[in-house]
């Protein structure tokens, strides 16, 4: 891990890791810190600066039947979104692994959906998948009020989740790619000799030496859908129908800036926190068992 | 190999071409309505080939949403994330790789902890932050006494005040501040040979012109690839943009300038307009992947991973 | 058992072609070694007979079976691969397995088998481990094992020893030659390391530039080369080739000076001379030597010794017994034996096959001409 061969000048040292030093503590470490002080205080509402509460506003949210919608809701998002973006990044990538006639035009291709912003895809989607207009309006017609996420909170979920997955196959079509094509091409050659047809080689094979891969991107999956939905959720469904769309994010940035409630939402920060970095350590330790591997 | 699996060939093009138009036909009808009037983007289904009026729609869009300055910050912000990054990353892995000094590794991990807590998970207390950024310093002043102090010592009363909001600064430096770069940068500096180190020093070159001429010289790639994605990370920024610039007419980004064309629900909704703008708005970052694949690709698998 | 037969067979990527129409045929039953230096295509005509490499044009047979459009699980080879490819994340049991398990065996039945191959391989006792925990010649073994398993008509080893150490090397040589004593089945192992190739091969074929420079049993092939390539390419040190020309009278002049040779049946003009060290004689005094060459340096190699000679910036090896010490920059008397000299054409480094005699000597018996070539 360490070089032999190093410098010995700690000013210097210093000096040079002092910026990102600094704008860490400043923008991670001071609100984190802040955050951590302000979910277990209460500010007065007539002045006096913030009294200790001790776990009063965990049990306020925890009490809140909104909050628990808020968290159903993100887990349904999470669990759909990722599920739906794993398959068919699976597919693609799988697909263009085996390198027939023109698969460098389709990975060229299929990546530029993670070029665009997550508002972008959601106003996009908003509009292809509008009631009155767009590609499936029509069928509206034939069965009037068939299809209206405006009103209909599961169909609201549905366009967010689409919206949302149609960044993420790409996303992932990326870094499977990448994992089947750092298997070693004579492992594959000679599962070919040894009998195994291409079916097979992906079973036995492919998929087992790319569970490293799928396992970080499951992780980083259910991760950025708690955290990278909100530019979705804003241009899409607005919370709404009836907050049958209102994701954990969007619930913070509502009660935090809409509500001015920094107490309630530095709360559900920490709780986000808190699922987030138990993901992450998750993560960690398959990591670990990914080294044995090579 | 040689291998005849007809079937499953058949089979791969039909995901590949499935994968496609899932792919392309969003982005292509955003186009197509995007060159439509008002009344031909309200049929439904929505024409296949694009209209005659897609000049038109950029133009009005484009004078509506304001798009020329909201396209240069988005560009000023995007490039300074990106330059910043590539630079201050750099900096940082250096003194962590190349030298031996107290504290490290505690410097290590508390950069390296950053990365499992994207800024939106903090987003309230970072605004905070954002409000004043010499807030911490005053509170880390007035609890060690030091705030009395002074106010003892000079008469004046002790108020630090550095306001990011509605600012290029408070845009850009909270994005800077995550460690994704830092490691990259440390993962390739570990694959350095000693050797080197030891033959500048050798050569007489102290540290400073070792990293000049010889480090940054050597992780041209490793920069471009980050650059890439910096700069793709920025641009795309929503939530943290709309909370830190209240005076959107000066400083809102393009991306924050879709939730002004979401067509009001009181009229005929101009979709038309909002595909125009959404094509105007994902086209720098589009244009980024489609020319800078190979970079893109490869500053994604190295950050990530 | 097969036999294996190519036919012009050829292979370009793009413009670029790699094998250059090579005709070959291996009996059943015999070891052969393709020998040659880096990027000769080797790898790519042995992966041609695998399977793995599609033919651009030719014809491959196998025990007489057109080969050229099958897949590779149809043509029953095995092979194994420099880097071994094993499966990482299988035991080492589901490694040896597999082939069988792919083939559809019965659990019982495969397990036996694995058991019995990886007992003749010295594995028994690493069954349950991973690749990741064996060492370079465990994992060696395990791909032989996961090659014998399957019982093929062809066994195919692309460099299968190149990633093992010297000692290891020298062992596993002769294991691979046991094993193919006990099983006899046709092999074809790819190398660019010539011991290994003259100690395993029962027919060696030495390959340059997509092309087969000779075929031949490893005495031939060392005995008689065919071109200058394969004289500089095989043996250590390799052959000593000098200039000369042969004069109308068919004496032999080098750049050395003339020697007291004359070659018979020859047009004069233009040759190499070629000599290997093991070949050249000590001289018993200035009147019956050849040569005089200043000595430069000696190489101690204990069973042997190499003389090293200066001839305007190359060398010239003589191999000796050791015996006494030579000072440096001592004059080398060489006498030089007819029968063991080589002669090349100079422009296209094809074999010359000639009569050689030492003037004022009787002619010797004609050569034998070209040696049976059990193969083509
Ligand atoms: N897929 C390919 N595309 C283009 N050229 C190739 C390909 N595979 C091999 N070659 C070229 O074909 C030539 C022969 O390659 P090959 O692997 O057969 O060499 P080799 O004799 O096995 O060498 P080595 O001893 O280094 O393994 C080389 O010049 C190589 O660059
Ligand atoms: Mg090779």
């Amino acid at each position: 891990m360490d070089k032999r061969a190093w410098f010995r000048n700690t000013p210097l040292a210093l000096a040079l890791a002092a910026p990102q030093l600094l704008l860490v503590l400043l923008f991670f470490y001071w609100p984190s810190g802040a955050a951590l002080y302000w979910a277990f205080t209460l500010e007065q509402p007539w002045g006096g600066g913030n009294v200790f509460v001790g776990l009063e506003n965990f049990r306020t949210i925890f009490g809140d039947p909104l909050y628990w919608n808020s968290v159903g809701r993100s887990v349904v998002f999470a669990l759909a979104s990722t599920l739906l973006a794993m398959t068919l990044g699976m597919l693609l990538a799988l697909a263009v692994d085996r390198r027939l006639k023109g698969h460098a035009g389709f990975r060229w291709a299929l990546i530029w959906p993670y070029a665009i912003a997550a508002p972008a895809a959601g106003l996009a989607f908003r509009f292809l998948l509008s009631p009155e207009a767009g590609m499936i309006a029509y069928l509206n017609h034939s069965f009037p009020g068939l299809w209206n996420p405006i009103v209909n909170g599961w169909q609201a979920m549905l366009l967010i989740i689409l919206a949302y997955s149609w960044k993420y196959v790409a996303y992932n079509f990326l870094f499977l790619l990448a994992g089947l094509q750092s298997i070693p091409k004579s492992v594959i050659e000679a599962a070919a000799m040894d009998g195994a047809r291409p079916l097979r080689r992906m079973w036995d094979l492919q998929l087992p030496l790319l569970t490293p891969t799928i396992f970080f991107l499951l992780v980083v999956n259910l991760t950025d859908s708690f955290v990278d939905s909100f530019g979705i959720v804003d241009l899409t469904t607005e919370g709404g129908p009836n907050k049958a769309t209102e994701l954990l994010v969007y619930k913070i940035y509502f009660d935090g800036f809409k509500g001015l409630d920094y107490s309630g939402a530095a709360a559900q920060s920490i709780i986000l926190m808190i699922l987030v970095i138990a993901l992450t350590f998750i993560q960690f330790r398959f990591v670990e068992r990914r080294i044995h591997y090579s | 190999m040689i291998e005849r699996t007809p079937i499953l060939d058949i089979v791969t093009q039909l995901i590949l071409l499935l994968g496609l138009v899932i792919a392309l036909v969003p982005l292509w009808l955003v186009v197509v309505a995007a060159s439509l009037n008002l009344q031909e983007v309200n049929t439904s289904p929505l024409p296949l080939l694009p209209g005659s009026h897609l000049i038109e729609n950029l133009v009005s869009v484009w004078q509506r949403g304001d798009l020329g300055w909201k396209l240069f910050n988005s560009m000023l912000v995007a490039t300074l994330v990106a330059a910043g990054k590539v630079f201050i990353a750099a900096l940082t892995a250096f003194a962590i790789v190349f030298f031996r000094w107290p504290l490290r590794m505690l410097a290590f991990w508390a950069i390296f902890v950053t990365l499992m807590l994207p800024l939106e998970v903090r987003i309230v207390p970072t605004y905070a932050v954002a409000a004043n950024a010499l807030g911490p310093l005053q509170t880390i002043l007035e609890v060690t006494g030091l705030a009395r102090l002074w106010q003892l010592a000079t008469g004046v009363e002790l108020a630090l005040e550095w306001n990011l909001l509605n600012s290029y600064t408070g845009l850009v430096l909270p994005l800077v501040a995550t460690a994704t770069g830092t490691f990259l940068y440390r993962q390739y500096f570990l694959t350095i040979p000693d050797e080197l180190v030891e033959a500048a020093r050798m050569d007489g070159a102290g540290p400073l012109r070792f990293f000049r001429d010889i480090l940054l010289p050597l992780s041209r790639t490793n920069m471009a690839a980050l650059a890439t994605i910096m700069f793709l990370y920025a641009w795309n920024q929503y939530l943290w943009p709309l909370l830190v610039t209240t005076d959107r007419a000066n400083y809102g980004t393009a991306v924050m300038q879709l939730r002004q064309l979401i067509p009001s629900m009181f009229s005929e909704p101009e979709w038309n307009i909002a595909m125009a703008g959404t094509l105007i708005v994902m086209a720098p970052p589009l244009l980024v992947v489609m020319l800078m694949q190979r970079w893109f690709v490869r500053g994604l698998v190295a950050t990530e991973k | 058992m097969a036999d294996i037969t190519l036919r012009a067979l050829r292979k370009s990527y793009g413009g670029n072609e790699v094998v250059k129409g090579v005709d070959l045929s291996v009996p059943a039953r015999s070891f052969l070694v393709i020998l040659g230096p880096s990027g000769c295509g080797k790898s790519t005509l042995l992966r041609m007979i695998a399977g793995l490499e599609e033919i651009t044009s030719g014809e491959l047979t196998i025990g007489g079976e057109r080969m050229n459009d099958k897949e590779p699980r149809e043509r029953h080879c095995a092979m194994v691969f420099q880097n071994y490819a094993l499966y990482p994340h299988m035991t080492v049991a589901r490694n040896i397995a597999y082939p069988l398990e792919v083939a559809g065996v019965p659990r019982a039945l495969r397990e036996r088998r694995v058991r019995e191959t990886a007992a003749s391989v010295g594995l028994a006792d690493y069954l349950e481990r991973k690749p990741g925990q064996l060492s370079g010649g465990q994992r060696q073994r395990v791909a032989m094992a996961r090659a014998m398993i399957r019982e093929p008509r062809v066994f195919l080893f692309d460099e299968p020893l190149s990633n093992l150490d010297a000692t290891l090397r020298v062992q596993m040589r002769l294991e691979l030659r046991r094993l193919h004593q006990r099983l006899g089945v046709t092999s074809v192992l790819v190398t660019h390391d010539q011991t290994e190739a003259m100690t395993m091969a029962d027919l060696l074929v030495v390959m340059n530039g997509g092309r087969i420079e000779q075929a031949g049993t490893p005495l031939e092939v060392y005995g008689r080369p065919a071109s200058r390539f394969v004289a500089s390419f095989i043996g250590t040190p390799p052959m000593n080739l000098v200039e000369a020309e042969i004069a109308p009278s068919g004496r032999l002049h080098t750049e050395l000076g003339p020697l007291p040779i004359a070659v018979e049946r020859i047009a004069s003009g233009p040759v190499l001379l070629g000599v290997r060290p093991e070949h050249v004689l000590l001289a018993t005094g200035p009147d019956n030597a050849d040569l005089e060459l200043p000595l430069e340096l000696v190489e101690e190699l204990g069973a042997t010794r190499i003389l090293h000679a200066r001839l305007d910036g190359r060398g010239f090896a003589v191999a000796t017994a050791p015996g006494l010490p030579f000072p440096p920059g001592a004059t080398l008397l060489l006498r030089l034996d007819p029968s063991q000299l080589h002669l090349f054409g100079r422009a296209d480094g094809r074999r010359i096959d000639a009569g050689l005699v030492r003037i004022g000597e009787q002619v010797p018996v004609a050569p034998t001409e070209a040696v049976a070539v059990p193969f083509r």
